[in-house]
């Protein structure tokens, strides 16, 4: 147990400054996404992350929002297990068309009201994979689509910044 | 230079031993010597004899590395199996002509083939005579099961329906009593991971059976390879797998460079060793802090996950791009490394190092994590061998398999890697097996710094002028990738079939978690992490 927390106190707390990013740019971007969220969202925002084809790169810096750096819980923003307890749905794409009814079936599972936010290159406009027997490409064939982050995967900088400005949009 | 290492001679003794069995049997065997399947051993043989020459080598403990097929466009298929032995590749080929598009199954002999069988007999249409497991795979309800997706005549377009539906009726086993009850999970998880489907079956809390259900990631990679240029292949085998970005496109890009006959420059070589590595080490501190995660350590996690983010920005600041995606392509990499960044990065590994040292005993003391990780999610030895299963999957079971030192490749002929083997078969053996594999890797990135000379780091490929085909073998972060890729004559991609090592660990997952419980299932499938789109394709 010592050892546990004299790392902890050794390590201390990573989440600010971000270094290596231009001086505070992670902090501005946090304490919008905060003030918005407070106004809007009474304080928590709800995102459900669903991988429809995705190779699976997106969810790795989606994942990242999670670590001590971003430690993106601080601005009331969670990831939640049921769409059904969901504000947001995050979609990783292309759409394989094995996924079309599973994405579908998650979209209709969720409250209104509802955003959908395409998250990387493919979700955006197929990518790599385009449109074929296998694949459906861009979320927009298959829901409506509130907002775009591109990216091949987006960084995770790229990420909240997706996230503030389509929150500071609506 | 060759990229290859000769030929051990255990393998060539192993080789002429089989080759004489067979021809006692009455085997044709033809042998394809000076093909281009460098640094493959080429065989081609009957159909009929395709189980038999399995059997053959499965006696002599061969393991089964993969399965391909290829449409030549005449109406003739060419079918290709994979048998590994003392690092060296044996490579069985053999053609298929309507009406009999059959070939006795290799999944009697060697398990490993089983579900790699049912992807070609979907995409292709070929029947596996006496296959243990004749249900659709890969396909579920995208496209119709008369229509083949990889034959020529196939557009890739398709002709799909504007909604698919769902595959309802996949035929799971079902529970055989009401005290035996079913739980179905996925394919969209409930945590930020790729989709699959799980069926359980459990008393109590005990799973007495696990049913995978993949190709729900199925996105046709193999088919929109047709027609590409190198370039644009490399692009997407980036793509097979996120997390695996490095490896398969440099398994890609060998096996064109190999079918053009193309030795990259050195630099080039150690460059995408040093990318392979760092690879390694990123995927494996997700891994463990993942794993110490999902048994409520989360000390670990956040200790982890912080390392890896470091990592990861390291990795944009040096090579521009936090996940290493499309540095590495045909004729070498894109991104040179700088002289200064070569010295911060020594520094770096030495900074990791010693968080590394000081982490481990934290982890080893901390009894109430090694009472959830020790003994869980057990894998023996022989089903490890049996299903062939690769990387820290295998290694953890005693199963070793490393190209890395079983046969060198350029750059790894001209360093030390140092063997990390373990025989317990659990969770924990598979978490200290990355853990090993790390420190391993950070001694290799800095041999390799130390022979980073200056030089050239692309070399122009010229297309080939005749149809030519190539293989590439990569010892990737979760074991061997191997990337087949025919080229037409102006250098067009034909056809190309990236295997993943995913394939042959998703199966030990149904085997490991017996008689543990289903809360521990998300530890056992952390502790395999198989990538469902390097598998689903």
């Amino acid at each position: 147990m010592k050892s546990i927390l004299l790392k902890i106190a050794r390590v201390g707390i990573v989440t600010e400054p971000a270094r290596p990013y231009s001086d505070s740019e992670l902090e501005e971007v946090g304490a919008e996404l905060r003030t918005v969220i407070d106004q809007r969202f009474r304080g928590s925002l709800a995102i459900r992350q669903v991988d429809a084809g995705s190779c699976n790169g997106c969810e790795l810096e989606i994942h990242a929002l999670n670590n001590a750096f971003y430690d993106l819980e601080r601005y009331g923003v969670h990831f939640v297990a049921s769409p059904r307890h969901a504000d947001l749905l995050l979609v990783t794409g292309p759409v394989s068309r094995h996924m079309q009814h599973a994405l579908k079936a998650t979209y209709d599972a969720t409250p209104d009201p509802k955003w959908v936010i395409a998250v990387g290159t493919c979700a955006a406009d197929g990518g790599e994979f385009g449109v074929s027997y296998a694949s459906l490409g861009a979320i927009e064939n298959v829901l409506p689509v509130d907002a775009v982050i591109r990216g091949c995967p987006p960084t995770p900088l790229t990420l909240l910044r997706g996230l503030l400005t389509f929150l500071t949009r609506r | 230079m060759d990229v290859w290492a000769p030929l051990s001679d255990a393998h060539r003794a192993w080789m002429i031993e089989l080759n004489r069995e067979l021809q006692a049997q009455g085997v044709a065997i033809r042998d394809g010597t000076g093909s281009a399947l460098l640094p493959a051993h080429l065989w081609e043989v009957g159909s009929h004899d395709w189980e038999r020459v399995a059997r053959a080598a499965h006696r002599r403990q061969a393991r089964w590395a993969g399965l391909w097929l290829d449409d030549l466009g005449n109406g003739q298929l060419r079918a290709h199996a994979a048998l590994m032995k003392h690092g060296g590749l044996l490579v069985l080929r053999t053609h298929l002509e309507p009406p009999d598009l059959s070939l006795p199954s290799q999944a009697h002999a060697f398990p490993a083939a089983d579900r790699i069988e049912r992807h070609a007999a979907d995409l292709y249409g070929v029947t596996f005579k006496g296959h243990p497991d004749p249900r659709r795979w890969t396909r579920h309800q995208a496209w119709p099961p008369d229509t083949f997706p990889l034959r020529k005549a196939f557009s890739a377009a398709g002709d799909p329906a504007p909604a698919t539906p769902p595959d309802a009726d996949y035929p799971f086993l079902a529970s055989p009593s009401p005290e035996v009850y079913e739980i179905p999970v996925g394919p969209v998880h409930a945590g930020i991971i790729e989709p699959g489907h799980f069926r359980f079956l459990a008393v109590g809390e005990t799973m007495l059976n696990l049913e995978e259900r993949l190709g729900y990631v199925h996105k046709g990679i193999e088919k929109i390879a047709e027609g590409r240029d190198p370039e644009s292949v490399a692009r997407l085998a980036g793509r097979v797998s996120g997390d695996s970005t490095v490896a398969h496109a440099w398994a890609a890009c060998m096996a064109m460079e190999q079918a053009l006959g193309k030795v990259i420059p050195l630099r080039a070589f150690r460059l995408r060793g040093i990318l392979t590595e760092r690879e390694r080490i990123a995927n494996h501190l997700g891994d463990i802090g993942a794993i110490c995660n999902d048994v409520g350590f989360p000390f670990a996690n956040y200790q982890f996950s912080r390392l890896r983010e470091q990592w990861l920005r390291d990795n944009a600041a040096w090579f521009g791009h936090r996940l290493l995606m499309d540095l590495v392509v045909p004729g070498g990499v894109a991104h040179d490394l700088a002289e200064t960044d070569a010295g911060a990065m020594r520094d770096h590994i030495a900074a990791l190092r010693r968080e590394l040292d000081e982490l481990r005993p934290i982890l080893d003391a901390n009894h109430s994590l090694q009472d959830r990780l020790v003994g869980a999610g057990h894998l023996s030895f022989e089903a490890a061998r049996d299903l062939g299963c690769l990387g820290y999957v295998g290694r953890a079971s005693g199963f070793d398999t490393d190209l890395r030192r079983e046969r060198p490749y350029a750059p790894y002929d001209e360093v030390t890697v140092p063997a990390v083997l373990r025989t317990e078969g659990d969770v924990a053996a598979r978490l200290n097996v990355r853990y090993d594999e790390i420190n391993a890797s950070l001694a290799v990135i800095e041999q390799l710094l130390d022979r980073l000379h200056p030089g050239p780091v692309l070399a122009d490929l010229a297309p080939p002028g005749r149809a030519t085909e190539g293989i590439g073998l990569i010892e990737g972060w979760r074991g061997e990738v191997m990337s087949y890729v025919r080229l037409d004559a102006t250098g067009r991609v034909a056809r190309f079939y990236p295997r993943d090592p995913s394939v042959f660990n998703w199966p030990a997952l149904e085997q490991l978690i017996h008689g543990n419980i289903v809360p521990d299932f998300p530890l056992c499938n952390k502790s395999v992490n198989g990538s469902y789109s390097g598998h689903d394709l």
